[in-house]
């Protein structure tokens, strides 16, 4: 019992891609865990419709194999089956459009007004945040740039292509607006534990709502491609 | 218990794209001081709020413009 508790504090949430990893990352946020469960919800409904439908095609083939069944049927109507083929599947699709609707209505639904923003632009090829909620005038701005760390210069324990040098902090259960912008061409801001993938398109600030749920290291690269260190090797 | 405070949500703006919203709170601002003199307090908030929502190149682009007099908003 002791040694199965303390397996249980050493598990480390995923934050980053593992390798051959299937699932999503673990949420961070509140939007990412209504996407994890709205996965659920409707791989539930797909799992159903697949083995249905697989065992409908196997009994077909394996029955009516022209071996085993030389004469074809000549069955053209059915008005039960019919019926009930038409309004089945349309009840199914009504199930996941359900809680999928309301998690993409809650998403854009932002209530409170946000405690701090937070501007992330994309160069080629790196970041820059700005935090300036306090300037005072136009030029002094708590400003730094972001470089993904090169694979020479990692240190042991480090993940490759996801770390950088200065990490942007943000507080903690507090509403978070952050603005993307690019300063070239193209990029996109994305951070898979937290939910976010946000196009940073030139001429534009678009605005993401988040509220990060616990304290934590999270990573994400440019989602959009941009040119040459787009990938970063 | 620290406060902290940043552009609130503007009604005119709901949407994701809030370019529109930086620049109406850098023209409110030069329109304020243009009516109310430099430094008056109630046009400090329109300061705040363009700097929190604008990145920094937009807005010493824009000064430049104004100061060569070839901003192309309606200040």
């Amino acid at each position: 019992m002791i040694v199965l508790e303390w397996l249980f504090l050493t598990i480390a949430p995923c934050d980053a891609a593992e390798p051959w990893q299937l699932g999503s990352q673990d949420a961070a946020t509140p939007m990412m865990q209504g996407i994890t469960d709205l996965h659920h919800d409707i791989f539930f409904f797909l799992i159903l419709i697949l083995v249905f439908v697989s065992r409908i095609l196997v009994r077909a083939l394996w029955h009516f194999h022209y071996q085993k069944n030389p004469i074809p049927q000549r069955i053209v109507h059915g008005t039960t089956i019919e019926i009930l083929r038409t309004i089945f599947p349309s009840i199914i699709p009504m199930f996941i459009a359900i809680p999928s609707f309301a998690l993409l209505y809650s998403m854009d639904e932002v209530v409170v007004d946000p405690a701090i923003t937070i501007k992330a632009i994309g160069h080629q090829w790196y970041r820059t945040y700005e935090y300036s909620d306090y300037n005072s005038s136009d030029e002094q701005s708590l400003t730094f740039d972001s470089y993904t760390i090169p694979e020479d210069d990692l240190e042991f324990g480090q993940s490759r292509l996801l770390e950088v040098d200065n990490r942007v902090v943000v507080p903690a259960k507090t509403h978070l607006r952050i603005i993307v912008t690019p300063a070239d061409v193209p990029h996109s801001w994305a951070v898979p534990s937290s939910g976010v993938k946000c196009d940073a398109v030139p001429g534009r600030l678009n605005q993401i709502s988040i509220s990060v749920q616990r304290e934590g290291v999270y990573y994400g690269q440019c989602s959009e491609i941009c040119g040459t260190n787009h990938a970063f090797t | 218990m620290i406060k902290l405070e940043t552009a609130p949500i503007d009604a005119r703006f709901p949407l994701m794209n809030q370019t529109q919203h930086c620049y109406t709170h850098y023209l409110e601002y030069h329109k304020c001081i243009q009516k109310k003199g430099k430094h008056a307090p109630k046009c400090e908030k329109f300061a705040d709020y363009y700097r929190s929502m604008c990145p920094l190149e937009w807005i010493q682009r824009w000064n430049k413009q104004r100061e060569q007099g070839i901003f192309p908003g309606p200040i």
